[in-house]
């Protein structure tokens, strides 16, 4: 729920329990004058106009200004011309551009992979651990989890400062003497390893927390007949584990794949996409374009390739989570 | 499981467990624990893990900084107003849906379940520019409006779940005893959701209370109605190279949600949602 993410904002785990009822006797159906006439549609109303409103129409001006010739003059006149898929063609045309979209694959290869191995091992340690263990781990996740991504990134700044920050201090007196007022934020590609720690720091616990509780669906009873029958520990995780989790560890995934999208606020803050480009993914350079060079329309056009990107992991998700739906009703 | 096993086996657990609790909290252990140190303690050359003096120095320059109060109030009344305007709209269509049959409703979960994905980061530009024609930049009830947007779903998708574990016969024999059908819902549903709607508006509010991008290019010209977290990204221009006070300020701002979200571990770790994500 933030991690991300998010980080920030919480989004519910998928679900790893209570099969809901959906045909068959007991089902939770209409009442006897339920469901007839105008009231489900009044009270929807709401909400159908409120998304319309903020979600489906921004949308939709996003694709329009990625089309139009759109500049700051357009912006103040109003008077933006189509001109087509142009904007696209600049785009994809601008070697700058593809050096993005390669460094955004790459940064959310190695955060996805980070979170998702991190948050098995957390996940399956939790399992093992004794009634205290468990509590305090658990809790120290949730705190981590609840941290706002502003303060973690203010918080990640100060740890890393090259004058006072404690690790540079820990580095140097463990005898890494490079790391004397060693300036992080200068260097591109330790600039990028501190983003990827902050955000590796704030997704994996909503991971291994949803991942555990997916653990602890699996019934006691398969385990034990399991080791009855002389199954090996890797064997029980391969035959028993696996099949069960596997859903909800791709649910994970497609998640955390869509969240990294949304590391923007950490490297707009930290490093506003510098030094020099080292850190500039696709959101970073949809708005440096737009808001500070006022090239709304590229902009725009980046954004819609962001978009299409983050729609393909989603279509996976979605299928993911019906697939799972079918099976559970 | 672990009963039966030797002493020995579980000394890597457990020490996998003590680095796991170390990892995740010491940056927040450190962002307190600068707060209150001595700024000759934080600018030496070798810091220390424990402070040695505790101050509330920092405290009073971050409360005492220009403008404090005032952002503290721009973000409790957005998340706040936004927060509530998610709950009574998702409440309605939560019923709709938990307990109703009607044509599209199906469309209508699964609109709301791609909803609670949108790609709120590729959406700034066309929301400033129509913000900006319509006259809406620089101003509180903007900001409103969109975090009112992004917890929608969420609030919605949960609340549908919450009204699918109170069973309907409970309304129904409310009505034949003579209850109104909104009656009967207020009187008999609405104290068992009670716990829910909580539980439901924290994330929401936590949401709200933590969002940078929107507040950040909306809110330009007017730097009166900026919020905290915007705020508090620029304390480079606020307290210069006083860390403390930003770790103070960090502090300040970080614990509603530290506490609100430890008040709620409980539904968290329990997979708190698990009605969520049904169909």
């Amino acid at each position: 729920m933030s991690a991300v993410r998010e980080q920030t904002a919480p989004h519910p785990p998928p679900s790893t329990s209570r099969p809901r009822r959906t045909t068959g006797p007991g089902r939770r159906g209409p009442s006897k004058d339920g469901g007839r006439g105008i009231w489900p549609y009044v009270l929807i109303a709401p909400a159908v106009l409120g998304t319309l409103y903020l979600l489906v129409y921004p949308l939709i001006r996003a694709v329009v200004i990625s089309l139009q010739d759109f500049g700051l003059r357009q912006l103040i006149l109003g008077d933006a011309r189509f001109v087509g898929l142009k904007n696209y063609e600049t785009l994809l045309g601008d070697s700058r551009f593809w050096e993005v979209v390669r460094r955004t694959f790459l940064f959310m290869a190695v955060n996805v992979v980070l979170i998702m191995v991190l948050s098995t091992l957390v996940a399956l340690m939790i399992e093992r651990l004794g009634r205290f263990g468990r509590i305090a781990v658990l809790s120290a996740l949730v705190l981590t989890w609840a941290m706002p991504v502003i303060a973690a990134t203010t918080v990640f700044q100060w740890l890393f400062h090259s004058e006072f920050g404690i690790v540079n201090a820990v580095l140097t007196d463990l005898g890494f003497e490079s790391f004397d007022r060693y300036p992080w934020f200068a260097h591109g590609p330790a600039a990028f390893a501190i983003l990827v720690a902050l955000i590796v720091w704030q997704s994996v616990p909503f991971a291994a927390i949803t991942l555990y509780s997916a653990l602890t669906t699996v019934p006691t009873e398969l385990y034990e007949s399991a080791r009855l029958d002389g199954a090996s520990g890797p064997r029980i995780f391969r035959s028993i584990t696996l099949p069960i989790v596997r859903p909800i560890f791709m649910l994970v995934l497609s998640l955390e794949v869509i969240w990294t999208f949304k590391a923007f606020v950490q490297i707009w803050v930290m490093t506003n996409g510098g030094p020099g480009d080292a850190t500039t993914i696709l959101p970073v350079y949809a708005v440096q374009t737009a808001l500070s060079s006022q090239r709304y329309d590229l902009g725009s056009a980046a954004s819609m390739v962001t978009v299409v990107l983050m729609s393909g992991v989603l279509v996976l998700y979605f299928r993911q989570m019906f697939r799972q739906e079918d099976e559970l009703s | 499981m672990s009963t039966t096993r030797p002493r020995v086996r579980r000394i890597p657990l457990n020490a996998a467990a003590v680095v796991t609790v170390v990892v995740c909290l010491f940056p927040v252990y450190w962002m307190v624990a600068t707060a209150f140190t001595p700024s000759r303690d934080i600018q030496s050359d070798n810091p220390r893990f424990l402070p040695r003096s505790w101050t509330l120095d920092h405290f009073r320059t971050a409360v005492g900084a220009d403008g404090f109060g005032l952002f503290w109030r721009n973000s409790i009344l957005v998340t706040l107003s936004a927060v509530v305007l998610a709950l009574v709209i998702a409440l309605g269509a939560a019923y709709a849906v938990a307990r109703m049959r009607w044509k599209g409703r199906r469309q209508f979960v699964l609109m709301v379940f791609i909803a609670q994905m949108a790609p709120w980061e590729s959406l700034i530009i066309p929301v400033y520019i129509i913000s900006r024609d319509t006259d809406m930049l620089d101003r509180l009830p903007t900001l409103t409006l969109v975090y009112f947007m992004m917890t929608l779903p969420f609030t919605l998708i949960v609340l549908r779940g919450f009204i699918d574990t109170i069973p309907p016969e409970l309304e129904e024999s409310a009505q034949v005893d003579g209850c109104t059908r909104p009656g009967a819902f207020r009187h008999i549903a609405f104290p068992l959701l009670a716990p829910g709607l909580m539980a439901t508006s924290l994330f929401g509010y936590i949401t709200a209370w933590n969002e940078f991008t929107y507040a950040n290019f909306l809110i330009i010209k007017q730097q009166d109605n900026r919020t905290l977290p915007v705020w508090l990204s620029s304390f480079q221009n606020v307290f210069g190279t006083d860390w403390g006070a930003t770790m103070a300020a960090s502090t300040l701002f970080a614990a509603p949600a530290l506490v609100v979200f430890l008040a709620l571990q409980r539904h968290v770790t329990s997979g708190f949602a698990a009605g969520a994500v049904k169909g």
